[in-house]
């Protein structure tokens, strides 16, 4: 595909290693805030090409690994009753919440549907007026700006009978909360290219400024990501703590302005759980006032549903770096990919789940042909 | 997170009052909402989320990246610091895979 | 492929034409039975009108020269519950007939006769009907095999989602021939028949809320032919598997699973066409794991490689065919890509089918 093919290139690669290599003099822990990012790493083994000085900690970049259980258990009870539609992004549809995930409940009578957009809810509202139609709206800024149109759609439209249950999380108080924390190890972040053509760049200058720790907006391919490493490397290896954007051919300064108008024309900031971190003030989106008659949550009366996390999951210091997914007693054992207690399993990109993958290999010599 | 990828307008209209366009992916054509990219015409590559473009892909900023990419290492090569001891350079690639996944 | 056939203008036969849908009636063994049998079915799938109908085939096999073929026959049956019934490429009724040709081929059998079992919604349009039955009488064709006997049942509306077809196939397998995962052997060569992820993506393309137009069509083919090419220079194949549900994944994963070996693959050398790749990236899906219907994965001894990829591409069917990597020692039980950066990654099975991802 143009312009993804292009910055997969296996000889280009082999450039931004070198000079990786090249740069680097000292051990240093870089954060790469997104799943995306995340995908890009594993799927390509970038990390065991890096060279040992470079430490890639996997960020809570992934708005389905951090939804927290009660949010899922909220959608699982809507989900269950009779005479509603429940739509859901594809990933969001495996992860177990207290008991079940989304496909138990479909197997159980319930209308659970995958969409690939959340206009494809509004359109099946308007096709099911005798059916309510809810749309589990959840992600970080990139997909905000889908899940208001949809909210404002249906609101511009008199669609009565549509309603989103909201749990929307954010970045920048993230990163912060990750710098703040006590024992953080991070040196230096790689930060979410496609939040940042929403929201643009400049919310995290003073997030540099304060915490002096590189960040490094980065795009998604593996050459960006590369490219993202390397110059946070760079920084570090100068002594300096700067914001730059490494993905210029999709962020600007000042992002998405249309998108940011309607989002806060539709949301307002609110406090949010985080699955395995916990609550982080201000670090989440609510539906405005103005727009709370589509809240599901409310439509429902849900709002009580509250589940513990797991006591024993230590995914929260796996995010942060503080251990290793090994280092946790559960690892392995009572969490594994398909019982999986804390975000880090939940996805395959999670920290834990890719460490249980690669772990079967350790030791072990790979021969691979060279084809034929 | 945030599964993003670049395609192609090839279609721009009207639907009830929401900017929608036909977007082309290497073959592979979706319907997408234009509303919060006003400016973008037919020709032009996004950046497409979840059925809605959230960015328009400036393609001479891609060049420009690729041909930055593609000068790396060679001021060190013409200047014959290649030999770094730091590391043999450019082989790392080569040594880490043939062990396999210890990272 | 065969020419489909065009139901613009299609009418039912006489004494149909008083039902334009299936009522319960159809599947009661009495009149409405038998004309749907004798109108519809028998028509459709090529028999011979003449031929006296009995409870069960009769397959003969000295009259085909089969008497002295081995002994040993192979037997699959599969269930086809597709939606949508019909999508681009193909429909529920080819492959309802490739899918369980192929599974019989790839024990190395040439499939000799299918049964063909419909569980029908009453409701459902003849026309939707007539023309199902009339690709599976296409498919049948193009396959050479014969669509022995069959049987109709018709549920209340509502206790079924149009229609659904079952067919079991028996084959019968040559001498010398034993081909089975447990035989994949490190030193062994993997083979793709072509390119993959084809059919996952025509059929997605048409799935509700996922709409997208693509060129892409369903691979859906018969691959007895391409097999008993394979088997004529080298009786010594050891698995072949048709990567359906789950994709090529599925299948090396459950060879190197039953055999107890280590299987490796290069991930620049898997054929993926670009519209497939294209609709993996905007759906967040890996083409190794979206599925196939005319394709198959074959381990073979690596002194037999060239030749056996020789007679595949000279075959309709295996004219892309590669090798995509091995059998190793190292790994037991496990799958290792290699990836175009010369990383390695594990590869595993899907928990189920593969889902559309925003992240």
């Amino acid at each position: 595909m143009k312009y993804l093919d292009e910055f997969n290139d296996p000889e280009l690669a082999k450039k931004l290693f070198a000079d990786i290599e090249r740069v680097t003099t000292k051990k240093w822990a870089i954060m790469e805030v997104c799943g995306g990012q995340t995908h890009a790493i594993i799927r390509n083994g970038i990390d065991q090409l890096l060279n040992d000085n470079i430490e890639l900690i996997h960020g809570p970049g992934c708005p389905v690994c951090v939804t927290p259980l009660g949010g899922i258990d909220k959608a699982l009870a809507i989900a269950a009753l009779p005479d509603v539609i429940f739509c859901s992004f594809g990933d969001m549809v495996r992860v177990p919440g207290s008991h079940r995930d989304l496909f138990q409940v479909r197997s159980e009578g319930g209308d659970v549907r995958i969409v690939y957009s959340p206009l494809d809810a509004v359109k099946l509202a308007e096709e099911n007026p005798d059916k309510e139609v809810v749309f589990f709206a959840i992600g970080f800024e990139t997909t905000a700006p889908a899940n208001a149109m949809a909210v404002h759609q249906a609101k511009q439209r008199g669609i009565t009978n549509f309603s989103v249950l909201v749990s929307h999380v954010l970045v920048p108080p993230a990163i912060e909360a990750i710098v703040d924390a006590e024992d953080s190890r991070v040196d230096g972040f790689l930060a979410a290219g496609h939040v940042c053509s929403i929201m643009g760049t400049w919310q995290y200058g003073p997030l540099v400024d304060k915490h002096q720790v590189p960040i490094v907006v980065t795009g998604f391919e593996p050459l960006d990501v590369l490219e993202g490493i390397r110059r946070v490397v760079i920084q570090l290896e100068e002594g300096r703590a700067e914001l730059e954007n490494a993905y210029p051919r999709v962020v600007s300064e000042e992002g998405n302005v249309p998108a940011q108008k309607l989002v806060g024309e539709v949301f307002e900031v609110c406090d949010r759980m985080w699955r395995g971190i916990g609550e982080i003030p201000q670090s989440g989106w609510r539906l405005a006032p103005a727009y709370r008659d589509f809240d599901a949550e409310l439509r429902f009366d849900v709002g009580s549903i509250d589940s513990p996390e797991s006591e024993v999951c230590r995914s929260g210091e796996v995010l942060q770096g503080m251990i290793k997914p090994n280092e946790c007693e559960s690892f392995g054992k009572e969490c594994t990919p398909r019982k999986p207690l804390g975000a880090t399993m939940v996805s395959s990109e999670g920290a834990c789940a890719a460490y249980y993958q690669y772990r079967r290999l350790d030791g072990i010599e790979v021969e691979v042909s060279s084809g034929g | 997170m945030c599964l993003a990828v670049p395609g192609k307008v090839i279609e721009v209209r009207d639907d009830r009052g929401t900017r929608m366009a036909t977007v082309n992916f290497d073959g592979i054509l979706k319907e997408i909402c234009l509303a919060y990219l006003p400016d973008i015409g037919v020709g032009e590559y996004v950046i497409v989320h979840v059925g809605f473009a959230i960015s328009r892909l400036d393609e001479e900023s891609a060049m420009e990246t690729l041909a930055m990419f593609r000068e790396l290492g060679i001021l060190e090569e013409e200047l014959g610091v290649e030999s770094d001891p730091g590391a043999d350079s450019g082989s790392a690639t080569e040594t880490v895979s043939a062990t396999g996944a210890n990272s | 492929m065969a020419e489909k056939p065009n139901f613009s203008g299609w009418s039912c036969p006489l004494p149909l034409r008083d039902y334009e849908r299936i009522v319960i009636g159809h599947g009661g063994g009495g009149r409405l039975s038998a004309e749907l049998v004798e109108h519809l079915f028998l028509p459709a799938f090529g028999v011979d009108p003449s031929e006296e109908l009995r409870d069960s085939a009769v397959i003969d096999l000295a009259a085909q020269g089969l008497a002295d073929s081995g002994g040993r026959l192979a037997f699959s049956t599969d269930s086809y519950v597709v939606r949508p019934l019909f999508f681009p490429g193909g429909s529920i009724g080819d492959l309802a007939v490739n899918g369980t040709v192929n599974d019989v081929a790839m024990s190395g059998a040439q499939p000799i006769a299918l049964s063909t079992g419909f569980i029908l919604e009453e409701g459902l349009k003849m026309e939707t009907l007539a023309r199902v039955a009339t690709e599976m009488g296409i498919a049948a064709k193009l396959a050479d095999v014969r669509l022995a006997t069959g049987d109709t049942k018709v549920v209340d509306a509502g206790q079924a989602d149009g229609l659904y077809i079952n067919t079991a196939g028996v084959g019968l397998i040559p001498e010398g021939v034993d081909i089975r995962p447990g035989r994949a052997t490190p030193g062994d060569v993997v083979i793709v028949s072509g390119p993959i992820g084809m059919h996952g993506v025509a059929v997605m393309s048409k799935r509700e809320s996922l709409e997208f137009g693509t060129e892409i069509r369903s691979d859906s083919a018969p691959l007895n032919s391409l097999v008993a090419d394979m088997l004529a220079v080298t009786s010594d194949i050891h698995v072949l598997r048709d990567p359906t549900r789950g994709g090529v994944t599925s299948s090396l994963c459950e060879i190197a699973s039953t055999a107890d070996v280590g299987i490796a693959y290069e991930e620049s050398l898997v054929p993926v066409p670009a519209e497939v790749a294209a609709a993996c990236a905007f759906l967040g899906l890996d083409a190794m794991s979206v599925a196939n219907e005319g394709k198959l994965v074959a381990v073979v001894p690596a002194e037999q490689v060239d030749a056996v990829l020789v007679a595949m591409q000279d075959n309709t069917y295996g004219r892309e065919a590669c090798v995509i990597g091995k059998v190793v020692e190292a790994h037991r039980g496990m799958v290792v890509a290699k990836t175009t950066f010369g990383a390695t990654r594990v590869v595993d099975l899907q928990l189920g089918e593969q889902l559309p991802r925003i992240c």
